[in-house]
């Protein structure tokens, strides 16, 4: 099966973090990338921007309203994701343990199969 | 006298239930497919009599409705995900003995990523086999509710990948405490009910009981097992006494200890015994060792009360837990005085705030020192907390005992 990891944190303590601070935790993506890569396991990922760059589009009657921000104000924010092949929800589970972050939302992904 | 087909629903459920959904792949579908093989059972076997190997026929029988739904409900199923096994689909032969695939949907039911009240129904409903709304008059919710629960607890097994194995050697202390959670949970909501009327559920104490002879028949190898099955087994064991005629509450030291059950207490201490033989102690232990030092107390007289509160205080640093001080601290007042108890009180009201045993511990220590005052303000306040009409009718009593 196929899910998604979905990081979520404080973009504060992102935005506050020094050099060194950043350099390790892109080590430790580093090494988790290695990780899921050696177990044939990584089919993608990225890193979002932070929500003060985002703009949430709503449709509105016949129009669309947008806004200036991400679509739910909360103290922790989506940073980014990956995306994981494993065998069952332990394994994805497994995964969300050994990522870097203190929060890790675990959503398997809709797979299509021909019929 | 109970329908042969009833009995035998009951003696092989759980069995029969994780055999189908192994080879299906699916809970519902074997759900589905043994209420057919039950319904054909109950009108068959009163007309030819009751086969040779009742399991044996409600399996094949079984096997043949779920058949029967797959071919008709194709397009309707292709589109249900299908459990997680992680094994190629082993055909199982009719000429052996019916493996037992429990331990599995034990595990399954029990998953740390399902809500607790659901571990519960499923846990109930499959490995048990209790109707569904039997689960829903035992935790006084709507059949309709608790089907919605169910429901959508097997859509989250299904669509993400809960496994349906059992867990790998180093997962399994962390898994089984959950499973253990999970009968104790049963167990707790039927020995002090937290709603309605009634004080006591016996038939959730007494399913629990149930379940947990079924986890050791599994993992007999367990000690924790053994420990909450004593622990079980030997609070269970004091239901007659602890309710009086009008359905009041009997304290302990009050209980008319002929009607306890003994060979129940005698089963448990067994049990403990056995657990004890390892090395190291657990919660379930340390509880178990509790239970067994009440059980064991020829009259409330003799209770050993510094052993109990020793006990309760190795408990607390093992678990933290405020409630545990809160019956260390009731424990000390018996070995060492009420002042004593109520120092050990002290800084549990924020943890324990809306919970009705505080004041209530606090207002009996308080009439025992005499303090009539404070014991009338600490009844008042653990009445207007108190979950349960007896309850309340208990703590109306006393508070009038003090005049």
């Amino acid at each position: 099966m196929k899910y998604a990891l979905l990081i979520y944190g404080n973009e504060k303590n992102w935005a506050e973090a020094d050099d060194a601070a950043r350099t390790q935790a892109y080590a430790e993506h580093g090494r988790f990338g290695a990780l899921l890569a050696e177990r044939g396991a990584m089919r993608g990922g990225e890193e979002l921007a932070a929500t003060d760059s985002a703009t949430t589009v709503r449709a509105a009657g016949d129009g669309f309203v947008l806004t200036d921000g991400p679509y739910a104000e909360t103290s922790e924010q989506l940073g980014g994701f990956y995306l994981v092949e494993a065998a069952d929800l332990d394994e994805a589970i497994e995964y969300a343990k050994a990522l870097p972050g203190d929060l890790v939302e675990v959503r398997p992904v809709v797979e299509y199969t021909e019929q | 006298m109970t329908h042969p087909a009833e009995q035998a629903y009951r003696a092989h459920y759980g069995r029969l239930l994780a055999l189908l959904a192994a080879e299906y792949r699916s809970l519902d579908t074997a759900e589905d497919a043994l209420a057919d093989a039950y319904a054909k059972a109950v009108a068959g076997w009163r007309d030819r009599g009751v086969p040779a190997n009742p399991a044996a026929w409600l399996l094949t029988v079984a096997r043949n409705a779920a058949t029967d739904r797959l071919r008709r409900d194709a397009t309707a199923r292709r589109k249900l995900p299908l459990l997680v096994t992680g094994d190629q689909d082993a055909p199982f032969t009719d000429t052996g003995p019916i493996p037992d695939e429990r331990l599995r949907l034990v595990f399954t039911c029990c998953h740390p990523a399902l809500a607790p009240a659901a571990r519960v129904a499923l846990t109930l409903r499959y490995v048990t086999g209790l109707r569904t709304r039997e689960i829903a008059r035992m935790f006084l919710v709507g059949e309709a509710t608790m089907a919605a629960r169910l429901t959508r607890a097997k859509k989250k097994i299904a669509a993400a990948g809960v496994p349906y194995r059992v867990p790998a050697a180093a997962d399994l202390p962390a898994r089984l405490d959950t499973v253990l959670h999970v009968v104790y949970l049963v167990f707790t909501e039927g020995y002090r009910a937290t709603e309605g009327t009634a004080l006591t559920r016996d038939e959730l104490s007494h399913e629990a009981v149930r379940l947990a002879a079924v986890v050791a028949e599994l993992m007999p190898a367990e000690r924790d097992v053994s420990a909450l099955r004593a622990l079980m087994l030997l609070q269970h064991a004091r239901r007659d006494a602890r309710v009086d005629d009008t359905g009041g509450l009997v304290r302990l030291s009050d209980q008319d200890r002929t009607a306890w059950h003994r060979d129940e207490i005698a089963h448990g201490l067994e049990l403990l015994a056995h657990a004890l033989r390892g090395t190291g102690e657990s919660r379930y232990l340390l509880e178990a060792q509790i239970a067994a030092a009440h059980a064991t107390a020829g009259k409330a007289e003799d209770t050993d009360w510094a052993h109990i509160a020793a006990l309760y205080a190795r408990l607390e640093r093992r678990t933290g837990s405020p409630v545990v001080r809160l019956n260390r601290a009731v424990a000390v007042a018996e070995a060492d005085g009420p002042a004593a108890g109520l120092a050990l009180l002290t800084g549990l009201d924020e943890a324990l705030a809306g919970h009705h045993l505080l004041p209530a511990a606090r207002a009996e220590l308080h009439a025992r020192l005499g303090e009539t005052d404070d014991a009338r303000t600490a009844f008042t306040a653990a009445i207007a907390l108190a979950g349960t009409d007896t309850e309340r009718r208990w703590l109306t009593a006393r508070r009038e005992l003090l005049g």
